[in-house]
C-alpha cells in the first residue's frame, strides 16, 4: 500500500501525470476522430497557455533598466502598434504621391509642355518592410547558394578524386561562423560593386551573401552524401543495363539523391536565416535585424516587448520556411515519408 | 537443348579483401550449363551462391578461373545476362511501365521502334499478369507485384541467360505459388537459360532441370548436382504425390542437412579453417569434380 501510494505521489511530479491526465480525458474518444483532434490540438494547445502563464508570470519579477520585462499582453499590444504604424506609413505614402499628382495635374493643366517629375517617397521603412527586406534577402543568399552547392555536391559525390579535392577546404570553412566573413564580404562588395545607378543596394548584396557563404556547406555535403550513398542494388541494376554516365545520372543517381540534397537545403535554409538576422544587426543592413538593433539603441519604455514582437515573428518564419521547404520536398521527392522536425 | 557449351564456369575461385587478408569464397567451382537449362543453386545461407550469380553476371570479377558464355569470356554486366534481385530493386521513383521501360530502350535502341517499343513494355507486364499496374509505383505495390515487375524487366531484355537472387525468398506461399506457375509458363514459352538461387527445396525441385547444391563456406564449392528428370509441364499438385518427386525431395534436404552441416553448426571450428583456405577446399572439389564428371557422362 505504503510503496504504491510513493508511487504515485513521485508520478504526480512527473510527466507521466500529465500524460495520465490527457489520456483519461480523451479516453473515451480514443478511438474516434475527435479523440484523435483532440490529442493532436488539446497537447499543443495547453502546452502553449502553459508557456503564456510562465512568461507572463516571470516576467513580471524581472525589472531592466528599460522598465519591467514585458509580458504576453504587453507584447500583443506593441504587435499591434506596429501593424497601426505600418498602416499610418502606408497612408502618409499614399497622400504623398496624391499630393504629387494633384500638383502635376494642375502644373500640366496651365502648361501643357511643363515637365513633371514624380519624386519617390522616402519614410522610414516599417517592421513590415522590414520583415519583407529580410524574406527577399535570405531568398536570394539561399537561391545562390543552392545553384553553386548542388552542381557541386553532385559532382564530387559522384567523384573520389574530386571529393579528396573538396573536402579540406569544405572542412575548414564550415565551421567558421559566416560574421566573421562579414567585414570581408562589406569590404569586397565596396569594392568591386561600383556603378553609378546600382541595381542592387551594397547592403542587400553584403547580406545575401553573407547568407550564401553559410547557406553552401550543408547542402554541398548532404547533396555530396546522398549521390555516393546510391543503394548499391540500384548500381548494380545501371551496370547490368550498361546505362551511359548521363542516363544513370539522370534516372539513378540524382533521384536517389533528393531525399538528402533537401536535407541539406533545409538545413541550409535555416541557418541561413539565423545568420542573416545578425548579420543585419551586425552591418546595420535594413532587415529584421536592424529593426531588432534600432529599437534596442532606442530604448524606450516600450522598446522590449517591440523586440519580443521581433523575435515572435522570427521565430515563426523560421517555421514557415522550414514547413514551405517541407513542402517542396514532399512535392518533388519519391520518398513521402520526410517529416517536419 | 543442343548446345552444351552455352554458359561454362571454369574452376572459379573469388578471393575477397577483408581485414584479415583475403577471404577466399568459392574455390574451384566448375558447372556447364545446356542453353535453356533450368538450374537452382541451394545451399546454407552464406555459402556463396549470390557470389556465383554475381560472377555469372559480371558484377563480381573471379580471382582464378572464369566464365564463359557462348564462347566469349565474361568480363562486365550486360544485358543478356539480365538479373532479378534479391529485394527487386526496382527504381523507386519510377512507374512499373517506366522501370522496365529503362531496360527495354537501353537493349533496343534504334532496333524498336517507338511503337514497337511502348508494346514490348506492355507485352512484357502482360507476361506477368501485371497490366492493371502499369503507372503504380514501386511503393503502392505488393511485395509479389514488385518482384513480378523486376521479372517482367529482366525478361523484357531478351536476356539469354535469366539469373535471380532468391527471387520468391520474401514472399508469402500463396503468392510465391502463383509466381512459380508463371515463370515455369515463361520459361516454357522463351526458353531462356535460367539460372535460380533459391532455399526452398520444393521450389528447386518443381522448377529446375538440375539442382546445384552447394557446400558449405569458406571456400565454397559444388558439393552435388542433382539432375531432376521430370517431364513437363509439371503440375505442382500430381507432383505432391509422386514417388521421384518426394524422392529427389528428400536427396536434396539429406544434403543439405546430414551432408552439410548448418553454418552455425560449425562457426566455432571454420575460423581457423579460413586461414589454410587450399587445405580446406580439397575435398568438396573433389566432389563437383566427380559430379561434374558423372553428368558429362550421363
Ligand atoms: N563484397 C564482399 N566482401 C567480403 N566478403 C563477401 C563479399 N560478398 C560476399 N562475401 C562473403 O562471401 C560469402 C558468401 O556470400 P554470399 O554469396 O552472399 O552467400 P549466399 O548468397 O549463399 O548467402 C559470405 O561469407 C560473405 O560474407
Ligand atoms: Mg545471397
Amino acid at each position: 500500500m505504503s510503496t504504491e501510494l510513493g508511487i504515485n505521489k513521485y508520478r504526480a511530479f512527473n510527466f507521466r501525470f500529465l500524460d495520465q491526465l490527457l489520456g483519461y480525458l480523451s479516453r473515451d474518444h480514443r478511438s474516434s476522430a475527435l479523440g484523435h483532434v483532440i490529442r493532436s490540438l488539446g497537447i499543443p494547445l495547453v502546452a502553449v497557455a502553459i508557456f503564456l502563464m510562465l512568461w507572463s508570470v516571470l516576467a513580471a519579477q524581472v525589472q531592466t533598466s528599460l522598465g519591467q520585462l514585458p509580458g504576453p499582453a504587453k507584447v500583443w499590444e506593441q504587435a499591434m502598434v506596429l501593424v497601426d504604424e505600418h498602416r499610418a506609413e502606408r497612408e502618409k505614402e499614399t497622400a504623398f504621391y496624391e499630393r504629387q499628382e494633384k500638383r502635376n495635374a494642375e502644373k500640366l493643366a496651365t502648361d501643357p509642355a511643363a515637365e513633371v517629375r514624380i519624386r519617390p517617397y522616402t519614410g522610414a521603412p516599417t517592421f513590415f518592410d522590414q520583415i519583407l527586406t529580410s524574406l527577399v534577402t535570405v531568398a536570394t543568399g539561399f537561391l545562390i547558394a543552392s545553384l553553386i552547392a548542388i552542381p557541386i555536391g553532385v559532382v564530387i559525390g559522384m567523384s573520389n578524386t574530386l571529393y579528396m579535392a573538396f573536402n579540406p577546404i569544405i572542412q575548414l570553412f564550415k565551421p567558421v561562423s559566416p560574421l566573421a566573413w562579414l567585414p570581408i564580404v562589406t569590404m569586397v562588395v565596396s569594392a568591386v560593386y561600383v556603378s553609378k545607378d546600382p541595381f542592387f543596394a551594397k547592403s542587400f548584396l553584403t547580406s545575401a551573401i553573407t547568407v550564401t557563404l553559410c547557406c553552401l556547406w550543408p547542402t554541398i555535403i548532404n547533396t555530396a552524401v546522398g549521390v555516393s550513398s546510391v543503394d548499391k542494388d540500384l548500381i548494380n541494376v545501371s551496370r547490368v543495363l550498361r546505362l551511359p554516365w548521363l542516363t544513370k545520372t539522370i534516372k539513378i543517381v540524382l533521384p536517389s539523391s533528393i531525399p538528402m540534397m533537401f536535407t541539406g537545403l533545409r538545413l541550409s535554409l535555416g541557418i541561413g536565416w539565423m545568420v542573416l538576422i545578425a548579420a543585419e544587426m551586425l552591418a546595420q543592413n535594413p532587415g529584421l535585424g536592424k529593426f531588432v538593433w534600432d529599437e534596442f539603441q532606442n530604448g524606450s519604455s516600450n522598446s522590449l516587448a517591440r523586440i519580443m514582437v521581433a523575435v515572435l515573428v522570427i521565430g515563426f518564419i523560421g517555421f514557415a520556411l522550414d514547413r514551405g521547404m517541407l513542402t517542396l520536398q514532399r512535392r518533388f521527392s519519391w520518398d513521402k515519408s520526410a517529416t517536419l522536425r | 537443348m543442343n548446345e552444351p557449351n552455352h554458359l561454362e564456369l571454369t574452376s572459379v575461385a573469388i578471393d575477397f579483401p577483408t581485414d584479415k587478408g583475403p577471404f577466399r569464397a568459392l574455390d574451384n567451382v566448375n558447372l556447364k550449363i545446356e542453353k535453356g537449362e533450368f538450374i537452382s543453386l541451394i545451399g546454407h545461407s552464406g555459402c556463396g551462391k549470390s557470389t556465383v550469380l554475381n560472377i555469372v553476371a559480371g558484377l563480381h570479377r573471379a580471382t582464378h578461373g572464369g566464365v564463359i558464355l557462348n564462347g566469349k569470356e565474361v568480363v562486365e554486366p550486360g544485358p543478356e545476362r539480365a538479373v532479378v534481385f534479391q529485394n527487386h530493386s526496382l527504381l523507386p521513383w519510377l512507374s512499373a511501365y517506366q522501370n522496365i521501360e529503362l531496360g527495354v530502350k537501353q537493349v533496343f535502341k534504334g532496333k524498336k521502334s517507338r511503337v514497337e517499343i511502348r508494346e514490348w513494355i506492355e507485352h512484357n507486364l502482360e507476361l506477368v499478369h501485371m497490366s492493371h499496374a502499369r503507372d503504380k509505383r514501386p511503393d503502392e505495390i505488393s511485395g509479389g507485384m514488385k518482384q513480378r515487375v523486376g521479372i517482367a524487366r529482366a525478361l523484357a531484355m531478351q536476356p539469354e541467360v535469366l539469373l535471380m537472387d532468391e527471387p520468391f525468398g520474401a514472399l508469402d506461399a500463396l503468392t510465391r505459388a502463383h509466381l512459380q506457375d508463371s515463370l515455369m509458363e515463361i520459361h516454357a514459352t522463351l526458353g531462356n537459360t535460367v539460372i535460380m538461387i533459391t532455399h526452398d527445396v520444393d521450389e528447386a525441385v518443381l522448377l529446375s532441370d538440375r539442382i546445384v547444391m552447394m557446400s558449405n563456406g569458406p571456400a565454397a564449392t559444388i558439393g552435388e548436382i542433382l539432375a531432376i528428370e521430370l517431364a513437363r509441364p509439371r503440375e505442382r499438385l500430381a507432383l505432391a504425390d509422386d514417388a521421384r518427386y518426394n524422392h529427389y525431395r528428400s536427396a536434396v534436404l539429406k544434403f543439405l542437412y546430414e551432408r552439410q552441416r548448418r553454418p552455425e553448426d560449425n562457426e566455432q571450428d571454420s575460423k581457423p579453417a579460413a586461414a589454410q583456405v587450399s587445405g580446406a577446399s580439397d575435398k568438396p572439389g573433389e566432389a563437383a569434380d566427380t559430379a561434374a564428371l558423372r553428368l558429362v557422362s550421363g
